[in-house]
Protein backbone atom coordinates (compact mmCIF):
# COMPACT_ATOMS: atom_id res chain seq x y z
CA UNK A 1 0.00 0.00 0.00
CA UNK A 2 1.52 3.35 -1.39
CA UNK A 3 0.37 6.58 -0.58
CA UNK A 4 1.68 9.68 -2.22
CA UNK A 5 1.24 13.07 -0.12
CA UNK A 6 1.03 16.49 -2.29
CA UNK A 7 1.71 18.80 1.28
CA UNK A 8 0.83 22.63 -0.09
CA UNK A 9 3.03 22.28 -2.53
CA UNK A 10 3.74 25.38 -5.11
CA UNK A 11 6.03 25.43 -7.88
CA UNK A 12 6.69 28.67 -9.40
CA UNK A 13 8.86 29.35 -12.86
CA UNK A 14 10.54 32.49 -12.64
CA UNK A 15 7.51 34.78 -12.41
CA UNK A 16 4.66 31.92 -13.65
CA UNK A 17 3.30 30.25 -10.83
CA UNK A 18 2.81 26.30 -12.53
CA UNK A 19 1.30 25.25 -9.38
CA UNK A 20 -0.61 26.79 -6.77
CA UNK A 21 -0.63 25.37 -3.02
CA UNK A 22 -1.52 22.23 -4.28
CA UNK A 23 -2.58 20.05 -0.99
CA UNK A 24 -3.98 16.26 -1.90
CA UNK A 25 -3.69 12.64 -1.54
CA UNK A 26 -3.52 9.52 -4.04
CA UNK A 27 -4.09 6.63 -2.71
CA UNK A 28 -4.05 3.02 -4.25
CA UNK A 29 -6.62 2.49 -6.58
CA UNK A 30 -6.82 4.17 -10.00
CA UNK A 31 -7.14 8.42 -9.83
CA UNK A 32 -7.12 10.50 -12.57
CA UNK A 33 -5.18 13.95 -12.76
CA UNK A 34 -7.93 16.44 -14.95
CA UNK A 35 -6.73 19.58 -16.12
CA UNK A 36 -6.95 21.60 -19.49
CA UNK A 37 -3.65 21.88 -20.92
CA UNK A 38 -1.37 24.36 -19.12
CA UNK A 39 -3.07 23.90 -15.63
CA UNK A 40 0.10 22.35 -14.39
CA UNK A 41 -0.62 18.62 -14.31
CA UNK A 42 2.79 17.52 -16.03
CA UNK A 43 4.28 20.12 -13.01
CA UNK A 44 2.62 17.91 -10.43
CA UNK A 45 3.49 14.64 -11.81
CA UNK A 46 7.10 15.63 -12.42
CA UNK A 47 7.23 16.90 -9.08
CA UNK A 48 5.66 13.24 -7.96
CA UNK A 49 8.30 11.36 -10.08
CA UNK A 50 10.78 13.70 -8.20
CA UNK A 51 11.87 15.19 -11.51
CA UNK A 52 11.55 18.74 -10.02
CA UNK A 53 11.54 20.27 -6.75
CA UNK A 54 8.62 21.80 -5.23
CA UNK A 55 9.36 25.26 -4.52
CA UNK A 56 7.55 25.22 -1.41
CA UNK A 57 5.84 22.16 0.39
CA UNK A 58 6.23 18.89 0.33
CA UNK A 59 6.15 15.87 -2.02
CA UNK A 60 6.29 12.53 -0.20
CA UNK A 61 6.23 8.73 -1.25
CA UNK A 62 4.54 6.88 2.77
CA UNK A 63 6.26 9.69 4.58
CA UNK A 64 9.35 9.83 2.65
CA UNK A 65 10.58 12.85 0.57
CA UNK A 66 10.69 12.00 -3.33
CA UNK A 67 13.12 14.98 -4.62
CA UNK A 68 16.41 13.86 -4.94
CA UNK A 69 15.99 10.34 -3.08
CA UNK A 70 17.50 7.63 -6.20
CA UNK A 71 16.58 4.87 -3.90
CA UNK A 72 12.82 5.69 -4.24
CA UNK A 73 12.32 4.61 -8.08
CA UNK A 74 12.61 1.10 -5.77
CA UNK A 75 8.96 1.88 -5.66
CA UNK A 76 7.87 4.21 -8.56
CA UNK A 77 7.35 3.84 -12.27
CA UNK A 78 7.11 6.23 -14.84
CA UNK A 79 5.21 6.42 -17.91
CA UNK A 80 6.55 10.02 -19.35
CA UNK A 81 5.06 11.56 -22.31
CA UNK A 82 7.44 12.41 -24.43
CA UNK A 83 8.23 9.73 -26.95
CA UNK A 84 12.09 9.91 -26.85
CA UNK A 85 12.71 6.16 -25.69
CA UNK A 86 16.54 5.13 -27.22
CA UNK A 87 14.12 4.14 -30.56
CA UNK A 88 17.62 2.41 -31.81
CA UNK A 89 16.89 -0.74 -29.45
CA UNK A 90 14.22 -3.56 -29.83
CA UNK A 91 11.79 -3.36 -27.70
CA UNK A 92 12.74 -6.28 -25.46
CA UNK A 93 16.28 -4.87 -25.54
CA UNK A 94 14.80 -1.10 -23.94
CA UNK A 95 12.76 -3.32 -21.40
CA UNK A 96 16.06 -5.38 -20.31
CA UNK A 97 18.13 -2.48 -20.43
CA UNK A 98 15.41 -0.98 -17.98
CA UNK A 99 15.30 -3.65 -15.91
CA UNK A 100 19.28 -4.13 -15.26
CA UNK A 101 18.97 -0.54 -14.05
CA UNK A 102 16.90 -1.85 -11.58
CA UNK A 103 19.19 -4.73 -10.71
CA UNK A 104 16.63 -7.21 -12.37
CA UNK A 105 17.25 -9.22 -15.77
CA UNK A 106 15.47 -10.75 -18.30
CA UNK A 107 12.71 -13.10 -16.31
CA UNK A 108 11.25 -9.78 -15.17
CA UNK A 109 11.09 -7.92 -18.44
CA UNK A 110 9.88 -10.91 -19.91
CA UNK A 111 7.15 -10.93 -17.75
CA UNK A 112 6.46 -6.75 -18.05
CA UNK A 113 6.13 -7.57 -21.76
CA UNK A 114 3.70 -10.34 -21.53
CA UNK A 115 2.07 -7.97 -19.19
CA UNK A 116 1.57 -5.38 -21.83
CA UNK A 117 1.35 -7.99 -24.79
CA UNK A 118 4.07 -6.78 -27.13
CA UNK A 119 5.93 -10.27 -26.99
CA UNK A 120 4.60 -9.79 -31.00
CA UNK A 121 6.57 -7.32 -31.97
CA UNK A 122 9.32 -7.73 -29.21
CA UNK A 123 12.07 -7.95 -31.17
CA UNK A 124 11.29 -5.31 -34.09
CA UNK A 125 13.48 -1.99 -33.57
CA UNK A 126 11.13 0.68 -31.12
CA UNK A 127 11.72 3.29 -34.44
CA UNK A 128 9.16 1.26 -36.48
CA UNK A 129 6.40 1.00 -33.88
CA UNK A 130 3.02 2.92 -34.07
CA UNK A 131 2.32 4.95 -30.68
CA UNK A 132 0.22 2.40 -29.50
CA UNK A 133 2.60 -0.19 -29.13
CA UNK A 134 5.16 2.97 -28.11
CA UNK A 135 2.97 3.12 -25.25
CA UNK A 136 3.07 -0.18 -24.26
CA UNK A 137 6.30 -0.97 -23.77
CA UNK A 138 6.65 2.39 -21.87
CA UNK A 139 4.37 0.97 -19.55
CA UNK A 140 6.20 -2.69 -19.80
CA UNK A 141 9.54 -0.51 -18.62
CA UNK A 142 7.57 1.27 -16.33
CA UNK A 143 6.60 -1.81 -14.37
CA UNK A 144 9.08 -4.51 -15.05
CA UNK A 145 10.12 -3.78 -11.13
CA UNK A 146 6.65 -4.17 -9.79
CA UNK A 147 6.48 -1.04 -8.50
CA UNK A 148 3.40 -0.14 -5.81
CA UNK A 149 3.38 3.61 -7.67
CA UNK A 150 2.54 4.15 -11.26
CA UNK A 151 3.11 7.65 -12.98
CA UNK A 152 1.53 8.54 -16.40
CA UNK A 153 1.46 11.95 -18.10
CA UNK A 154 -1.08 11.86 -20.90
CA UNK A 155 -0.99 8.01 -21.90
CA UNK A 156 -3.57 8.19 -24.00
CA UNK A 157 -2.35 11.56 -25.81
CA UNK A 158 -2.45 9.93 -29.82
CA UNK A 159 -3.82 6.57 -29.15
CA UNK A 160 -6.91 4.59 -30.92
CA UNK A 161 -9.84 3.76 -29.53
CA UNK A 162 -8.88 0.39 -29.28
CA UNK A 163 -5.48 1.16 -27.94
CA UNK A 164 -7.11 3.27 -25.77
CA UNK A 165 -9.31 0.74 -24.46
CA UNK A 166 -6.71 -1.91 -24.23
CA UNK A 167 -4.63 0.44 -21.94
CA UNK A 168 -7.47 1.48 -19.67
CA UNK A 169 -8.01 -2.20 -19.07
CA UNK A 170 -4.64 -2.68 -17.98
CA UNK A 171 -4.31 0.56 -15.86
CA UNK A 172 -7.80 -0.59 -14.67
CA UNK A 173 -5.75 -4.32 -13.84
CA UNK A 174 -2.82 -2.30 -11.72
CA UNK A 175 -5.53 -0.25 -9.45
CA UNK A 176 -7.58 -3.82 -8.38
CA UNK A 177 -3.92 -5.30 -7.70
CA UNK A 178 -3.72 -2.41 -4.84
CA UNK A 179 -1.28 -0.44 -6.84
CA UNK A 180 -1.68 3.58 -6.73
CA UNK A 181 -2.04 4.28 -10.31
CA UNK A 182 -2.48 8.59 -11.54
CA UNK A 183 -2.55 9.16 -14.62
CA UNK A 184 -3.19 13.16 -16.16
CA UNK A 185 -5.89 13.63 -19.31
CA UNK A 186 -7.57 16.89 -20.53
CA UNK A 187 -10.07 14.66 -21.20
CA UNK A 188 -13.02 14.58 -18.86
CA UNK A 189 -14.77 11.65 -20.49
CA UNK A 190 -11.54 9.43 -20.75
CA UNK A 191 -10.74 9.91 -16.84
CA UNK A 192 -14.71 8.94 -15.71
CA UNK A 193 -14.12 5.58 -17.71
CA UNK A 194 -11.29 5.13 -15.79
CA UNK A 195 -10.61 6.79 -12.47
CA UNK A 196 -12.03 5.89 -9.75
CA UNK A 197 -11.18 9.18 -7.96
CA UNK A 198 -10.38 12.44 -9.43
CA UNK A 199 -8.59 15.14 -8.83
CA UNK A 200 -9.38 18.39 -10.95
CA UNK A 201 -6.40 20.67 -11.44
CA UNK A 202 -7.00 24.54 -13.24
CA UNK A 203 -4.60 27.19 -13.58
CA UNK A 204 -2.25 25.62 -10.81
CA UNK A 205 -4.91 25.29 -8.31
CA UNK A 206 -6.68 22.20 -7.24
CA UNK A 207 -10.50 22.66 -7.65
CA UNK A 208 -12.26 19.50 -7.03
CA UNK A 209 -11.95 16.33 -5.83
CA UNK A 210 -14.15 13.14 -5.67
CA UNK A 211 -15.36 10.06 -7.61
CA UNK A 212 -16.74 10.89 -11.18
CA UNK A 213 -20.35 11.44 -9.77
CA UNK A 214 -19.34 14.07 -7.46
CA UNK A 215 -17.46 16.21 -10.22
CA UNK A 216 -19.87 15.48 -12.84
CA UNK A 217 -22.81 17.02 -10.86
CA UNK A 218 -20.28 20.16 -10.16
CA UNK A 219 -20.23 20.51 -13.60
CA UNK A 220 -23.96 19.96 -15.04
CA UNK A 221 -25.25 21.90 -11.60
CA UNK A 222 -24.56 25.09 -12.86
CA UNK A 223 -25.71 28.12 -14.50
CA UNK A 224 -25.76 27.04 -18.38
CA UNK A 225 -25.35 29.56 -20.49
CA UNK A 226 -27.44 29.12 -24.38
CA UNK A 227 -27.82 31.15 -27.74
CA UNK A 228 -31.41 31.15 -28.80
CA UNK A 229 -32.40 31.79 -32.23
CA UNK A 230 -36.31 32.01 -33.14
CA UNK A 231 -38.50 33.54 -35.03
CA UNK A 232 -40.49 35.66 -32.11
CA UNK A 233 -37.84 35.72 -29.76
CA UNK A 234 -39.37 38.23 -27.11
CA UNK A 235 -42.36 36.27 -26.85
CA UNK A 236 -40.06 33.11 -26.30
CA UNK A 237 -38.52 35.15 -23.43
CA UNK A 238 -41.65 35.56 -22.27
CA UNK A 239 -42.79 32.03 -21.55
CA UNK A 240 -39.31 31.01 -20.67
CA UNK A 241 -38.80 33.26 -17.52
CA UNK A 242 -41.94 32.32 -15.86
CA UNK A 243 -40.49 29.07 -15.22
CA UNK A 244 -38.20 28.52 -12.11
CA UNK A 245 -35.53 26.92 -14.33
CA UNK A 246 -34.11 30.22 -16.10
CA UNK A 247 -32.66 32.92 -13.95
CA UNK A 248 -31.96 35.35 -16.67
CA UNK A 249 -32.62 36.50 -20.29
CA UNK A 250 -31.49 39.15 -22.55
CA UNK A 251 -32.10 40.02 -25.41
CA UNK A 252 -29.48 40.90 -27.78
CA UNK A 253 -29.97 43.34 -30.78
CA UNK A 254 -27.02 42.87 -32.53
CA UNK A 255 -27.05 39.36 -33.16
CA UNK A 256 -30.55 39.12 -33.29
CA UNK A 257 -30.75 36.38 -30.39
CA UNK A 258 -31.27 35.76 -27.16
CA UNK A 259 -28.66 34.67 -24.48
CA UNK A 260 -30.51 32.29 -21.23
CA UNK A 261 -29.33 31.63 -18.31
CA UNK A 262 -30.55 28.31 -16.70
CA UNK A 263 -30.04 27.13 -13.10
CA UNK A 264 -31.89 24.00 -13.42
CA UNK A 265 -30.25 22.05 -16.68
CA UNK A 266 -32.67 19.11 -16.77
CA UNK A 267 -35.45 21.02 -16.52
CA UNK A 268 -34.54 23.62 -18.89
CA UNK A 269 -33.54 21.32 -21.79
CA UNK A 270 -37.20 19.91 -20.81
CA UNK A 271 -38.26 23.21 -20.86
CA UNK A 272 -37.56 24.83 -24.05
CA UNK A 273 -39.06 22.58 -26.81
CA UNK A 274 -42.21 22.81 -24.90
CA UNK A 275 -42.57 25.94 -24.51
CA UNK A 276 -41.81 26.68 -27.92
CA UNK A 277 -44.68 23.75 -29.01
CA UNK A 278 -47.17 25.53 -26.79
CA UNK A 279 -46.55 28.89 -28.32
CA UNK A 280 -46.19 28.09 -31.77
CA UNK A 281 -42.51 29.54 -31.90
CA UNK A 282 -40.37 28.16 -34.39
CA UNK A 283 -36.73 27.49 -32.73
CA UNK A 284 -33.99 28.46 -35.57
CA UNK A 285 -30.70 28.08 -33.22
CA UNK A 286 -30.53 26.58 -29.71
CA UNK A 287 -26.80 26.51 -28.60
CA UNK A 288 -24.53 26.19 -25.45
CA UNK A 289 -22.79 29.15 -25.06
CA UNK A 290 -20.21 27.94 -22.65
CA UNK A 291 -19.70 23.90 -23.04
CA UNK A 292 -15.93 24.38 -23.66
CA UNK A 293 -14.34 22.78 -21.16
CA UNK A 294 -12.83 25.28 -20.02
CA UNK A 295 -15.20 27.34 -18.78
CA UNK A 296 -16.58 23.99 -16.53
CA UNK A 297 -13.44 23.89 -15.02
CA UNK A 298 -13.39 28.14 -14.58
CA UNK A 299 -16.44 27.51 -13.11
CA UNK A 300 -15.42 24.82 -11.18
CA UNK A 301 -12.42 26.94 -9.97
CA UNK A 302 -14.89 29.71 -8.90
CA UNK A 303 -17.40 27.48 -6.66
CA UNK B 1 -9.08 0.36 -1.62
CA UNK B 2 -9.44 3.15 1.31
CA UNK B 3 -6.25 4.02 2.90
CA UNK B 4 -5.76 6.85 3.87
CA UNK B 5 -3.53 6.40 6.64
CA UNK B 6 -0.62 5.25 5.29
CA UNK B 7 2.62 5.97 8.03
CA UNK B 8 4.77 3.33 7.70
CA UNK B 9 8.00 4.43 5.55
CA UNK B 10 8.07 2.10 2.30
CA UNK B 11 10.18 -1.11 2.62
CA UNK B 12 13.88 -0.42 2.61
CA UNK B 13 14.64 2.67 0.39
CA UNK B 14 18.44 3.23 1.11
CA UNK B 15 20.24 5.66 -1.05
CA UNK B 16 21.74 3.18 -3.60
CA UNK B 17 25.66 3.27 -3.84
CA UNK B 18 27.95 5.30 -5.88
CA UNK B 19 30.10 3.60 -8.37
CA UNK B 20 32.76 4.55 -11.22
CA UNK B 21 30.61 2.46 -14.08
CA UNK B 22 27.08 0.66 -14.72
CA UNK B 23 27.47 -1.55 -17.76
CA UNK B 24 23.83 -0.74 -18.53
CA UNK B 25 24.63 2.44 -18.78
CA UNK B 26 27.48 2.19 -20.86
CA UNK B 27 25.83 0.05 -23.47
CA UNK B 28 23.24 2.14 -24.27
CA UNK B 29 25.44 5.17 -24.27
CA UNK B 30 28.03 3.77 -26.65
CA UNK B 31 25.11 2.06 -29.06
CA UNK B 32 23.82 5.66 -28.98
CA UNK B 33 26.91 7.11 -30.02
CA UNK B 34 27.50 4.74 -32.44
CA UNK B 35 24.30 4.49 -34.08
CA UNK B 36 23.83 8.22 -35.01
CA UNK B 37 25.04 9.44 -38.41
CA UNK B 38 27.54 11.83 -36.47
CA UNK B 39 28.83 8.42 -35.68
CA UNK B 40 30.11 8.22 -39.60
CA UNK B 41 32.85 11.56 -38.82
CA UNK B 42 34.29 8.84 -36.06
CA UNK B 43 34.92 6.60 -38.79
CA UNK B 44 35.83 9.54 -41.32
CA UNK B 45 38.27 11.23 -39.85
CA UNK B 46 40.71 9.13 -38.16
CA UNK B 47 40.14 7.07 -42.10
CA UNK B 48 41.43 10.65 -43.48
CA UNK B 49 44.52 10.53 -41.26
CA UNK B 50 45.66 7.37 -42.26
CA UNK B 51 45.18 7.93 -45.61
CA UNK B 52 46.84 11.37 -45.30
CA UNK B 53 49.93 9.68 -43.65
CA UNK B 54 49.88 6.70 -45.97
CA UNK B 55 50.10 8.96 -49.35
CA UNK B 56 52.88 11.50 -47.97
CA UNK B 57 54.67 8.80 -46.83
CA UNK B 58 54.38 6.76 -50.03
CA UNK B 59 55.12 10.18 -52.33
CA UNK B 60 57.51 11.69 -50.19
CA UNK B 61 59.23 9.07 -48.01
CA UNK B 62 59.79 8.96 -44.53
CA UNK B 63 60.62 12.95 -42.96
CA UNK B 64 60.34 13.83 -38.88
CA UNK B 65 59.12 17.24 -39.80
CA UNK B 66 56.54 16.54 -42.52
CA UNK B 67 55.11 13.79 -39.78
CA UNK B 68 55.49 16.32 -36.90
CA UNK B 69 53.25 19.01 -38.84
CA UNK B 70 50.65 16.17 -39.98
CA UNK B 71 50.35 14.67 -36.23
CA UNK B 72 50.24 18.25 -34.51
CA UNK B 73 48.28 19.98 -36.85
CA UNK B 74 46.07 17.90 -38.37
CA UNK B 75 45.61 15.15 -36.09
CA UNK B 76 46.31 17.21 -32.81
CA UNK B 77 44.73 20.56 -33.65
CA UNK B 78 41.49 19.60 -35.57
CA UNK B 79 40.62 15.76 -35.64
CA UNK B 80 40.75 15.28 -31.82
CA UNK B 81 39.19 18.33 -30.66
CA UNK B 82 36.55 17.22 -33.48
CA UNK B 83 36.15 13.41 -31.70
CA UNK B 84 36.10 15.06 -28.75
CA UNK B 85 33.22 17.10 -29.44
CA UNK B 86 31.18 14.44 -30.68
CA UNK B 87 31.84 11.48 -28.51
CA UNK B 88 31.40 14.02 -25.62
CA UNK B 89 28.73 15.69 -26.42
CA UNK B 90 27.14 12.68 -28.03
CA UNK B 91 27.28 10.52 -25.03
CA UNK B 92 24.55 12.71 -23.27
CA UNK B 93 22.82 15.66 -24.70
CA UNK B 94 20.68 13.58 -27.23
CA UNK B 95 19.43 12.05 -24.24
CA UNK B 96 18.81 14.86 -22.33
CA UNK B 97 17.27 16.64 -25.44
CA UNK B 98 14.74 14.18 -26.30
CA UNK B 99 13.78 13.00 -22.82
CA UNK B 100 14.94 9.34 -22.77
CA UNK B 101 17.21 10.31 -20.16
CA UNK B 102 14.02 9.76 -18.01
CA UNK B 103 14.25 5.92 -18.15
CA UNK B 104 17.79 6.15 -16.57
CA UNK B 105 17.10 8.55 -13.93
CA UNK B 106 14.09 7.31 -13.03
CA UNK B 107 16.23 4.40 -11.38
CA UNK B 108 17.65 3.40 -8.11
CA UNK B 109 20.99 4.44 -9.57
CA UNK B 110 22.77 7.20 -8.48
CA UNK B 111 23.05 10.43 -10.79
CA UNK B 112 27.32 10.29 -10.41
CA UNK B 113 27.23 6.87 -11.88
CA UNK B 114 25.41 7.88 -14.27
CA UNK B 115 27.91 10.57 -15.21
CA UNK B 116 31.26 8.46 -14.21
CA UNK B 117 30.00 5.70 -16.41
CA UNK B 118 29.21 8.36 -19.40
CA UNK B 119 32.52 9.80 -19.58
CA UNK B 120 34.36 6.44 -19.33
CA UNK B 121 32.38 5.58 -22.22
CA UNK B 122 33.51 8.98 -23.75
CA UNK B 123 36.99 8.23 -22.93
CA UNK B 124 37.04 5.26 -24.55
CA UNK B 125 35.25 6.25 -27.76
CA UNK B 126 38.01 9.46 -27.98
CA UNK B 127 41.01 7.44 -27.65
CA UNK B 128 39.75 4.77 -29.90
CA UNK B 129 39.11 7.04 -32.99
CA UNK B 130 41.86 9.58 -31.78
CA UNK B 131 44.66 8.57 -30.31
CA UNK B 132 44.89 4.51 -31.92
CA UNK B 133 44.56 5.93 -35.50
CA UNK B 134 47.55 9.27 -34.73
CA UNK B 135 49.99 5.97 -33.51
CA UNK B 136 49.11 4.01 -36.52
CA UNK B 137 49.22 7.43 -38.87
CA UNK B 138 52.75 7.99 -37.10
CA UNK B 139 54.04 4.61 -37.81
CA UNK B 140 52.95 4.65 -41.28
CA UNK B 141 54.69 8.86 -41.82
CA UNK B 142 58.12 7.92 -39.85
CA UNK B 143 58.18 4.31 -38.32
CA UNK B 144 57.91 6.34 -34.92
CA UNK B 145 61.73 7.64 -35.66
CA UNK B 146 62.50 10.28 -32.47
CA UNK B 147 59.56 8.17 -30.95
CA UNK B 148 57.09 10.76 -32.58
CA UNK B 149 54.13 8.55 -32.85
CA UNK B 150 53.92 7.49 -29.79
CA UNK B 151 54.48 11.16 -28.28
CA UNK B 152 51.38 12.13 -30.25
CA UNK B 153 49.54 9.13 -29.39
CA UNK B 154 49.96 9.62 -25.70
CA UNK B 155 49.23 13.61 -26.28
CA UNK B 156 46.07 12.75 -27.89
CA UNK B 157 45.10 10.35 -25.14
CA UNK B 158 45.72 12.97 -22.57
CA UNK B 159 43.46 15.48 -24.31
CA UNK B 160 40.63 12.70 -25.17
CA UNK B 161 40.19 12.74 -21.46
CA UNK B 162 39.92 16.59 -20.95
CA UNK B 163 38.21 16.81 -24.32
CA UNK B 164 35.90 14.32 -23.18
CA UNK B 165 34.86 15.76 -19.61
CA UNK B 166 34.96 19.07 -20.76
CA UNK B 167 32.19 18.46 -23.91
CA UNK B 168 29.94 15.91 -21.16
CA UNK B 169 29.87 19.14 -19.27
CA UNK B 170 28.69 21.03 -22.59
CA UNK B 171 25.70 18.13 -23.26
CA UNK B 172 24.57 18.72 -19.54
CA UNK B 173 24.27 22.68 -19.91
CA UNK B 174 22.66 23.42 -23.11
CA UNK B 175 21.81 21.81 -25.98
CA UNK B 176 23.66 23.66 -28.54
CA UNK B 177 26.51 21.96 -27.07
CA UNK B 178 27.97 20.79 -30.62
CA UNK B 179 27.65 24.37 -31.31
CA UNK B 180 30.11 25.30 -28.38
CA UNK B 181 32.10 22.54 -28.63
CA UNK B 182 32.91 23.28 -32.14
CA UNK B 183 33.35 26.96 -31.38
CA UNK B 184 35.75 25.59 -28.32
CA UNK B 185 37.86 23.34 -30.46
CA UNK B 186 37.99 25.43 -33.99
CA UNK B 187 37.86 28.99 -32.88
CA UNK B 188 39.59 28.88 -29.42
CA UNK B 189 41.85 26.08 -29.67
CA UNK B 190 43.05 26.35 -34.02
CA UNK B 191 42.69 29.89 -33.66
CA UNK B 192 43.20 31.78 -30.80
CA UNK B 193 45.12 29.43 -29.59
CA UNK B 194 47.80 29.35 -31.95
CA UNK B 195 47.99 32.86 -32.78
CA UNK B 196 47.76 34.58 -29.42
CA UNK B 197 50.64 33.44 -26.91
CA UNK B 198 48.58 34.23 -23.93
CA UNK B 199 45.78 32.09 -24.82
CA UNK B 200 47.99 29.03 -25.43
CA UNK B 201 48.32 28.48 -21.60
CA UNK B 202 44.35 28.03 -21.46
CA UNK B 203 44.18 24.96 -24.44
CA UNK B 204 43.70 21.39 -23.55
CA UNK B 205 45.81 20.81 -26.63
CA UNK B 206 49.03 22.36 -25.49
CA UNK B 207 48.66 20.78 -22.16
CA UNK B 208 48.57 17.55 -24.14
CA UNK B 209 51.31 18.36 -25.81
CA UNK B 210 53.76 19.13 -23.13
CA UNK B 211 52.59 15.65 -21.59
CA UNK B 212 53.17 14.12 -25.36
CA UNK B 213 56.80 16.15 -25.09
CA UNK B 214 57.83 14.20 -22.35
CA UNK B 215 57.09 10.84 -24.42
CA UNK B 216 59.22 12.16 -27.21
CA UNK B 217 62.80 12.25 -27.84
CA UNK B 218 64.21 15.64 -26.78
CA UNK B 219 62.86 19.12 -29.06
CA UNK B 220 60.61 16.52 -31.40
CA UNK B 221 57.25 17.72 -30.04
CA UNK B 222 57.08 21.46 -28.90
CA UNK B 223 54.56 23.00 -26.03
CA UNK B 224 53.86 26.42 -24.68
CA UNK B 225 53.22 24.91 -21.38
CA UNK B 226 55.56 23.52 -18.38
CA UNK B 227 54.75 19.96 -17.92
CA UNK B 228 53.82 20.55 -13.65
CA UNK B 229 51.19 23.02 -14.90
CA UNK B 230 49.58 21.21 -17.84
CA UNK B 231 49.12 18.33 -16.29
CA UNK B 232 47.89 20.14 -12.97
CA UNK B 233 45.45 22.15 -15.51
CA UNK B 234 44.36 18.73 -16.65
CA UNK B 235 43.24 16.67 -13.84
CA UNK B 236 41.71 20.36 -12.52
CA UNK B 237 39.60 20.62 -15.47
CA UNK B 238 38.72 17.31 -15.75
CA UNK B 239 37.96 16.94 -12.27
CA UNK B 240 35.88 20.03 -11.87
CA UNK B 241 34.46 19.61 -15.37
CA UNK B 242 32.84 15.95 -14.53
CA UNK B 243 32.15 17.76 -10.96
CA UNK B 244 30.10 19.53 -12.30
CA UNK B 245 28.34 17.81 -14.39
CA UNK B 246 27.37 15.17 -11.91
CA UNK B 247 25.47 18.18 -10.36
CA UNK B 248 24.11 19.30 -13.51
CA UNK B 249 22.50 15.50 -13.58
CA UNK B 250 21.26 15.78 -10.08
CA UNK B 251 19.42 18.78 -10.27
CA UNK B 252 18.18 18.13 -14.30
CA UNK B 253 13.98 19.26 -14.32
CA UNK B 254 11.93 17.55 -17.03
CA UNK B 255 9.32 20.03 -17.10
CA UNK B 256 6.52 19.12 -18.96
CA UNK B 257 6.17 21.28 -22.45
CA UNK B 258 3.12 22.85 -20.66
Amino acid sequence: MSTLRIDHVSRWFGNVVAVNDITMTIAPGVTGLLGPNGAGKSTLINMMGGFLAPSNGTVTLDGTTIWRNAGIYRHIGIVPEREGMYDFLTGREFVVANAELHGLGRAEAARALATVEMEYAQDRKISTYSKGMRQRVKMASALVHDPSVLLLDEPFNGMDPRQRMQLMELLRRMGDQGRTVLFSSHILEEVEQLASHIEVVVAGRHAASGDFRKIRRLMTDRPHRYLVRSDNDRALAGALIADPSTSGIEVDLAEGALRIQAVDFGRFTELLPRVARDHGIRLLTVSPSDESLESVFSYLVAA
Amino acid sequence: MSTTTPTAPPAPAGAPKVSLFHPTVARLTYRALLGRRRALILFALPALLVIIALAVRMIAGADDSTAGGILGGFALGTMVPLIGVIAGTGAIGPEIDDGSVVYLLAKPVPRPTIILTKLLVAIGVTVAFSAVPVLLAGFLLNGNSQQIAVGYAVAAAVASVAYSALFLLFGTITRHAVVFGLVYALVWEALVGTLVPGAKTLSIQQWALAVGQKAAAEGAIISDVQLPLAIGLLVALTVAATWYAGRRLKALTLAGEE
